[in-house]
């Protein structure tokens, strides 16, 4: 079967062509069997590699990319456990939104282009997280920042949209360059970038080598930016100018969190440098807080839920920077199912509501919205962190390890965990409960989705419900299957890393104190948007400075703007001026000038006297001979 | 033989276009260009990339001097020979019926440039390179000259002079070299065997580089270019940007590579900081054009001095990466400038603010943009990125943070070419752009063409690197 993996990416490249050359006599059933048929068999086949999955890695080779003296990069795969979770979740949760966007995207009258996008993404989506090497990694990486290029902007008449693809693209490649270096160092240092012999050669190398360290700091940099962490996060709430299953897919769901899953493949390289894990730690928690803040204040129902992934993907780079690889990979799975499902019922209420994202003017939905308001809620219940559901388990795992890392930067983490269990029900209660703050003209459209969309609401609904499980902690008895599944790939690293035991009794006190927190949170946003009917006024003449400053995001736009992108166009367009037409191009033409010049003074020894002709030429004569015998 | 051959059908080709005229002549020029093709692609079906050099003739010219008509090729030199037999027929075939009051003229200068191109990258006389040098200028001087736009009489001679200037030094080294070659011969093997001091190395290196830094063009040797790209005609530009800027970085490989390795190794560096310069300032300067066809000269200024910065890094990767650049940088320049004829032709301008919206009405010429654009960009997949990736790699075994400064064309060539795109293609429709069609015809096809090689070219690399690689390696050693 493993034999077959080739055909997981190959098979949702094959539904992007057939749908870019045929788009027009394609009808669009058959643009959605194809789209999400492909995705499907993808999954199957992933499940069946996993079924036989004995632990053992598989590297499967197609043909020899690029080969230049020493360096070969073949492009091959490796079918590893991580990979194979990853390609679980990937193709998993992928066809459940492929099959989502079929009914949600019918009425566009580019669906077939939006559904070969969305293919496209998977593929090379899958590249990523299949290589067996670096710069296959990078060519998905690469790929599915195009993919995200093309889906932001999908409604590209619309100029905002394009500046936020933009945005997304531009912020990316710059995290690019520095993950592109850390290759060229990894293949400096290694020679090769095939991870089983780069991870071998690594056996060499102590802990704390500079080397080692400059190669995972500069790979992280390319992480900051395709995971939005601080500070290249603010292309992610942008982002959400692309239609709403783009936001579940790319980004929540998978595309953001290929930092992380580069951390846990390269996670004997990180084990390696501790100064680059603390720093992954800090911007991790760093983002967790930050993000959580501004979360507290958007009104805008996408981007409560942007901000929100941001904050919760800086928990998972909490637990890398703590060496929990297997906590980081958890999370980012549960966050993909639970994330995944708050976008698309997002998207189901927008849908409703008419297009219509500010959360001000919704509220009581759940009468006319019965089975998002339920989905929504358990994925709520589960950001949350609230046992059993698959956050509580996931988000646990990380508090535990960083407690036993420092208590101090644990206190902050909950506040950030805290925060988050506010936010979502401050955006759950006002968009279900209390009464309807729409329109007429909304209040008579208010309609449940279509069947085609509830259905993967429901399938990821159970997930985020039962997804914890995979991973039960002993103290509950349970038997930690994921880490047990994806011990071969990080055993090493685990070996020499310490292990941060912390007692049963402490465990459970954590773990008692985070519900306890998030149970507070829950009851504040209770009270204050439930019992007290509140709602937020948008209006910024009310606020406080510091609650403007919050609102406005911390200005990080505005400043980026101000510092970088302004005075950078200003230099240049002076250039050309000062520069490139007065400095450069008037010193060639400057010096033809002063060749002419030249010319015309030499023009007026040209008398036409032969008289003085015949004495230059005496003189020269007498010159040259005089030069000759004296020297 | 064959070499002989490729140099010798579009130069007959030429003047039978120019002889005849008239509606023939196309007919003519597109037959040569393609039998040339036809002839350089069994040329490389039949190379053996161990073998170094082949297809040579030598023939005895002017013996009082020792000059002899030796051409040949070895992998460095196919590949160029292949790209040009590629790129001319794609540039003869694009010309629109009413595109040039003299058509015939076009179409045999074209050819004798092509002819004189081939003759470039194959000499294996030093002489006959600087006769093949010079005589390459001469056609696009006139297709500058006679079909250019407004202005042109002055900026095509600032173009002439200047890169004539240049060759001259060139020569003045060549000359030298001959002088002390034990061999008494102008024979380009022979000088590489020829014993240089320091300093003799220091001023050759000089005279030669200035010579490649200005054809290519290196900064700050580049104030031509943008002038003379934009001002020249849609197909002068495919042959500037596409073709003759790698006649610069082949000098770099066959001359300075080999001849001067002391005075590399200690002005080197030099040219490599003058070369990442014009990465980053050609990719600034590109940014705040306001004339498509302008920023995409720039763009192309930008690419070349990272082009350089590899061969310049002397090593396996840089080299390599430099070969597959050119091709890749050749055809994706052809592309674009492409575009930029057809959204000209199609509007009737190349201004920016005057553009948008094109995607909603030509979405198969949108498309296609965006394709060579990628290409351009340098993304994974396309031929684009494994030349900058290999250029990289060479450039970071040379200095790790002169590929850091390098580097920035990522970030920068994203910035610049996704604004022009946005501001052409996406968005409300411009005042100029309401009139727009989509793409069809020969016009598609060559695009089509071009995008497709894009793809392919950065799947299948090794095709180049094959090829280019064992000379390479026979060249570093």
């Amino acid at each position: 079967m493993t034999n077959l993996s080739w055909l997981i990416p190959v098979l949702p490249l094959l539904g992007f062509l057939l749908i870019a050359l045929f788009a027009k006599s394609l009808p669009k059933t058959l643009v959605g069997l194809i789209a999400s048929g492909t995705v499907l068999g993808s999954f199957i086949i992933a499940v069946s590699i996993f079924l036989q999955n004995d632990g053992t890695a598989h590297t499967v080779k197609l043909f020899d990319w690029i080969s230049s003296g020493k360096l070969h990069i073949p492009f091959a795969f490796l079918i590893d456990p991580l990979s194979l979770v990853m390609l679980l979740v990937v193709t998993g949760v992928g066809f459940l939104i492929h099959v989502y966007s079929v009914g949600y995207m019918s009425h566009d009258e580019r669906f077939a282009q939006f559904m070969s996008y969305l293919n496209l993404f998977v593929f090379f989506m899958l590249l990523l997280v299949m290589g067996n090497n670096y710069i296959v990694m990078f060519t998905g990486w690469e790929g599915v920042g195009l993919c995200s290029y093309l889906l932001i902007g999908f409604w590209f008449k619309n100029t905002d949209y394009n500046n936020a693809a933009k945005k997304a693209f531009i912020m990316n490649r710059i995290g690019d360059l520095g993950f592109i270096l850390g290759v060229l160092l990894i293949w400096v240092t290694f020679g090769s970038v095939n991870y089983s012999e780069v991870f071998s050669g690594a056996e060499g190398f102590t802990k704390g080598d500079k080397v080692i360290t400059a190669i995972t700091f500069l790979l992280f940099i390319g992480a900051m930016g395709k995971s939005a962490q601080i500070p290249l996060y603010t292309w992610l709430p942008d982002a959400m100018a692309g239609p709403t299953p783009v936001s579940a897919l790319i980004h929540a769901a998978t595309m953001v969190t290929a930092g992380v899953y580069m951390i846990a493949r390269s996670n004997i390289l990180y084990t390696l440098s501790p100064d680059t894990l603390n720093f992954v730690l800090f911007i991790g928690l760093g983002t967790a807080i930050f993000a959580a803040t501004i979360g507290l204040f958007q009104n805008d129902i996408k981007k409560v839920l942007a901000y929100s992934t941001v904050s919760q993907l800086g928990f998972m780079f909490i637990a890398l920077g703590t060496g929990a690889y297997t906590a980081g990979v958890f999370h980012l799975m549960t966050h993909a199912f639970f994330k995944a499902l708050l976008f698309l019922g997002a998207g189901s209420v927008i849908h409703a509501m008419s297009g219509e994202q500010d959360i001000k003017n919704m509220g009581g939905l759940r009468k006319h919205l019965p089975i998002t308001y339920i989905v929504f809620l358990l994925a709520t219940v589960a950001i949350s962190g609230i046992p059993p559901f698959s956050g509580f388990f996931s988000k646990d795992e990380i508090l535990a390890h960083l407690y036993a890392h420092s208590p101090v930067l644990w206190g902050f983490a909950l506040l950030a965990s805290m925060l988050t269990a506010f936010y979502m029900f401050r955006l759950f209660f006002l968009t279900f409960w209390g009464g309807f703050r729409g329109t007429k003209h909304q209040l008579e459209h208010l309609h449940e989705s279509p069947l085609v969309m509830t259905a993967p609401l429901m399938v990821l609904a159970v997930l985020s419900v039962l997804g914890g499980f995979l991973n039960v902690p002993e103290i509950f008895g349970g038997n930690l299957a994921l880490k047990n599944f994806l011990s071969p790939v990080f055993e090493a690293s685990e070996l020499r890393s310490f292990d941060p035991h912390i007692g049963h009794q402490t465990e459970i006190m954590l773990m008692a104190i985070a519900v306890g927190m998030a149970g507070i949170s829950i009851f504040l946003a209770y009270s204050r948007y439930v019992a007290n009917n509140e709602v937020p006024s948008g209006d910024e003449k009310e606020m406080s400075w510091l609650e403007k400053l919050v609102f406005n995001k911390y200005y990080v736009d505005e400043a980026y703007d101000a510092a970088i992108v302004k005075p950078l166009n200003w230099i240049s367009r002076k250039s050309e001026i000062f520069i490139e037409k007065q400095l450069i191009d008037g010193t060639v033409e400057g010096s033809a000038n002063f060749t002419l010049h030249l010319g015309g003074l030499l023009r007026q020894l040209q008398t036409g006297h032969i008289g003085f002709y015949l004495i230059a030429m005496v003189l020269a004569v007498v010159a040259i001979f005089g030069y000759t015998v004296l020297f | 033989m064959i070499t002989a051959l490729l140099i010798l059908i579009p130069f007959l080709g030429g003047l039978a276009a120019l002889a005849i005229g008239g509606k023939t002549a196309r007919i003519i020029a597109i037959a040569a260009s393609i039998i040339t093709l036809g002839l350089a692609k069994y040329a490389v079906w039949t190379f053996d990339s161990q073998a170094g050099k082949q297809f040579a003739t030598n023939l005895p010219w002017i013996k009082s001097l020792g000059v002899n008509f030796h051409v040949g090729m070895d992998g460095i030199s196919i590949l160029l020979v292949v790209l040009t037999a590629f790129l001319v027929p794609i540039i003869l075939i694009s010309v629109k019926e009413n595109t040039y009051s003299n058509p015939a003229l076009f179409y045999g200068l074209t050819l004798i440039m092509e002819s004189a191109l081939i003759g470039v990258f194959t000499a294996y006389d030093a002489f006959l390179f600087y006769v093949f040098w010079e005589l390459a200028l001469i056609p696009i001087y006139f297709i500058c000259m006679l079909f250019g736009g407004e202005g042109r009489f002055r900026i095509t001679l600032k173009f002439f002079v200047y890169t004539l200037a240049g060759s001259l030094l060139m020569l003045i080294g060549i000359i030298y070299l001959r002088q002390i070659n034990p061999e008494g011969s102008f024979e380009i093997s022979s000088f590489y065997k020829i014993t240089l001091s320091g300093s003799q190395q220091s001023w050759l290196f000089w005279l030669f580089l200035i010579a490649f830094a200005i054809k290519m063009p290196i900064f700050p040797f580049h104030t031509w270019q943008p002038d003379t790209y934009t001002n020249a005609p849609a197909q002068g530009t495919m042959l500037l940007g596409g073709i003759m800027s790698k006649m610069g970085v082949y000098g770099l490989i066959r001359f300075i590579i080999p001849l001067f390795p002391s005075a590399l190794h200690e002005w080197g560096n030099v040219v490599i900081v003058l070369s990442i310069i014009g990465i980053v300032y050609g990719s600034l300067m590109a940014w705040v054009q306001t004339d498509i066809k302008r920023l995409i000269a720039y763009s192309s200024f930008a690419h070349i001095g990272l082009i350089a910065a590899g061969v310049l890094a002397n090593n396996q990767q840089g080299m390599d990466g430099a070969m597959v650049q050119m091709i890749a940088h050749g055809i994706n320049a052809v592309g674009l400038f492409l575009i930029v004829d057809y959204i000209e032709r199609t509007s009737g301008t190349r201004l920016i603010s005057a553009l948008g919206g094109i995607r909603t009405i030509a979405p198969v010429v949108a498309t296609l943009f965006l394709l060579i654009l990628l290409g351009s960009v340098g993304l994974p997949l396309t031929n684009g990125f494994v030349g900058e990736y290999l250029l990289l790699t060479g450039i970071f075994q040379f200095k790790a943070g002169a590929a850091l400064f390098a580097g920035l064309t990522m970030i920068l060539g994203a910035v610049y070419m996704l604004n022009v795109y946005q501001k052409t293609m996406l968005g409300n429709s411009g005042t100029a752009s309401a009139i727009f069609a989509d793409v069809k015809g020969s016009d598609l096809y060559l695009l089509a063409l071009v995008a497709g090689l894009v793809i392919i070219s950065g799947i299948f690399p090794t095709f180049i690197t094959n090829i280019s690689g064992p000379a390479v390696e026979m060249l570093l050693k």
